[in-house]
């Protein structure tokens, strides 16, 4: 099912043409808008006429989180606050939040995007919408919530936390499509089976929109087969609008890319060359449609491949597979993006604590555990148990203020932690996705 | 009276819940020639804290040390408890009646003729003595640790 047919079937030639119109008024927007982008640009010698095909592009430089960062909270926006209508942001985790705004038009860009790829994964108006992800300055629940409700169907917008009300209300309102992260949506499987219900019998569900984390195909089959869905992913970045940059049609192998608003390059994050088409490499976003926050050739560190081979279900939008991995030591836990560095900034503010630490992530059922193993010293040592269980209480409550998740401090023996000559190993991900 | 003789040394040692690390504290011990006293265990299900009073201290402590065990030396009391029922808890109402506040306890079996042995760590060692003599209490000293 089509949401756009007429943009999601153009021919890749007319893709290109709109995409290098598209960039060229966009280069001229940003740098008449954004002293950052104007600089840049006269840096680069660049401006719209130095876009002639789609290759130029490459002539851009890269915009990077950090650029985010440097000019927070607002420093990117290309409009006023008076055509701002809503504001989204990262966790904030590592630092400053990143910050997003959106103006009117930007919304409705942003609900057509949700709704087309909820239409490729066949959901319609007569569809019950279980949306279990955050809603708040996260992408994930205002973002499906709009696209969804634009489509015609009526959305339960339960938000996160307690499983098994959410199970109940999937149950007594009938639920036919969930909206979650895949790891959630193993959850709730689970608990749905340990409270006695037959997920066949009791529930209505027929489809998921998956994301916001990385997920494999065999973790689809085992969503598909304990919940009896068909389950799809989609991804997205707030930098560059949300979710809705790209989803799954029915042939659930690959996220068709809206090339009529973005356009995505797949590079050699060491040589920061384009590679061939087909090879694995770092995806870049350039927005082409963004009023409030126009952003070219942003670094999303996510390593994918792309395809234009046509496909079966008629669109002739590019494919991206299922990001594999980061260039960066970023962490995915429970949906939330960690950074080591940000534990390691709540570890080293704690006095006499040993610099050799390891973070552990595993799966545990359906749910991602991370564990910090700590090298104990005497400083970290009491005799008392009250006062051990509260030192690691503290670490615990601090770990969980900076990163927004439960992640515990385990105490090890002093030289149990692995020496490695070079870069220090911070990560042990056990998960297998 | 001096304070200083009932002290007790108490060694406390971080040992991680794993096979083998209580054998490895215990081996120790044994090649610095030190015999294990008395000795409690309160663990958790990752870390477990083993507390022991030994005949040698200063043995044990370098001992451990020089293993590179994470260890922690407190000054603990032994107070000598009627073994029949009721001894326990008349010590322990005797305890809460001078407000002396237990961090915690464990026995030491085999000690006395008659009489068991409890040791205790209080939050205030000093005040508890004073008020454990006060109170007609029998306190054994250190060196009743060291000899046996």
């Amino acid at each position: 099912m089509f949401w756009n047919k007429d943009r999601e079937t153009m021919s890749r030639k007319e893709i290109e043409n709109l995409q290098v119109e598209l960039l060229k008024e966009k280069i001229e927007y940003a740098y008449n808008n954004v002293p950052f982008y104007k600089k840049k640009f006269d840096d680069f010698g660049i401006d719209k006429s130095s876009i002639k095909t789609i290759e130029d592009i490459r002539k851009l430089p890269f915009t990077t989180k950090n650029d985010f960062r440097d000019n927070y909270p607002f420093g990117l926006f290309a409009t006023d606050m008076k055509q701002i209508v809503r504001i989204h942001s990262s966790s904030g985790t590592t630092g400053k939040p990143t910050v997003v705004g959106y103006t009117k038009n930007d919304l409705e860009t942003w609900t057509n995007l949700i709704a087309r790829i909820a239409k490729a994964a066949g959901v319609t108006d007569e569809d019950i919408v279980h949306i279990a992800f955050g809603y708040g300055l996260f992408t994930g629940g205002f973002g499906l919530h709009y696209g969804l409700e634009k489509i015609g169907a009526a959305i339960v917008p339960a938000s996160s936390g307690n499983t098994k009300r959410q199970i109940m209300l999937i149950k007594d309102y009938g639920a036919t499509v969930l909206v979650c992260t895949p790891s959630y949506a193993l959850h709730i499987a689970e608990v749905a089976k340990e409270s006695g219900i037959d997920i066949e019998k009791d529930l209505k569900l027929r489809i998921g929109m998956f994301g916001a984390e990385p997920w494999s195909d065999q973790m689809r089959k085992k969503i598909e087969a304990e919940l009896n869905i068909k389950a799809y992913d989609n991804y997205g970045l707030s930098e560059i609008m949300g979710p809705g940059f790209s989803g799954e049609c029915e042939e659930q192998n690959g996220m068709h890319i809206a090339e009529d608003n973005f356009i995505a390059e797949i590079i050699n994050p060491e040589t920061d060359k384009p590679v061939k088409e087909g090879e694995y490499g770092e995806l870049v976003i350039t927005t082409l449609t963004k009023e409030a926050l126009p952003v070219f050739r942003y670094r999303t560190r996510d390593i994918t491949k792309i395809s234009t081979k046509p496909c079966s279900c008629g669109r002739t939008l590019a494919k991206m597979s299922k990001p594999i991995g980061r260039t960066d030591d970023m962490l995915i836990i429970r949906g939330v993006n960690v950074f080591p560095s940000q534990i390691e900034e709540v570890l080293f503010n704690i006095e006499g604590i040993s610099p050799h630490y390891q973070i552990v992530v595993d799966r545990k059922g359906a749910l991602d555990v991370a564990t910090v193993m700590v090298e104990a010293n005497a400083n970290l040592f009491f005799d008392e148990m009250k006062k051990q269980k509260q030192f690691l209480d503290n670490i615990n409550y601090e770990l969980k203020s900076a990163l927004g998740i439960d992640v515990s401090v385990k105490l090890v023996e002093p030289h149990s932690i692995e020496r490695s000559m070079g870069k220090a190993k911070r990560i042990i991900d056990n998960r297998k996705f | 009276m001096n304070i200083q003789d009932y002290k007790i040394t108490q060694i406390s040692v971080f040992i991680e819940n794993k096979k083998g690390r209580f054998y490895n504290v215990t081996k120790t011990m044994k090649d610095a020639g030190v015999n294990i006293r008395a000795m409690s265990l309160a663990d958790t299900m990752d870390f477990g804290i083993l507390r022991f009073v030994v005949d040698k201290p200063k043995e044990a402590y370098d001992a451990l040390m020089d293993s590179d065990f994470i260890i922690k030396k407190n000054e603990v009391l032994a107070i000598a408890v009627k073994d029949e029922s009721g001894g326990l808890s008349e010590l322990l109402n005797t305890i809460s009646n001078l407000d002396l506040n237990i961090e915690y306890m464990y026995t030491f079996v085999n000690a006395l003729e008659n009489k068991a042995v409890m040791l205790f760590k209080f939050e205030e060692i000093d005040e508890a003595i004073e008020k454990l003599l006060t109170a007609n209490e029998e306190l054994l000293k250190e060196e009743f640790f060291r000899k046996i």
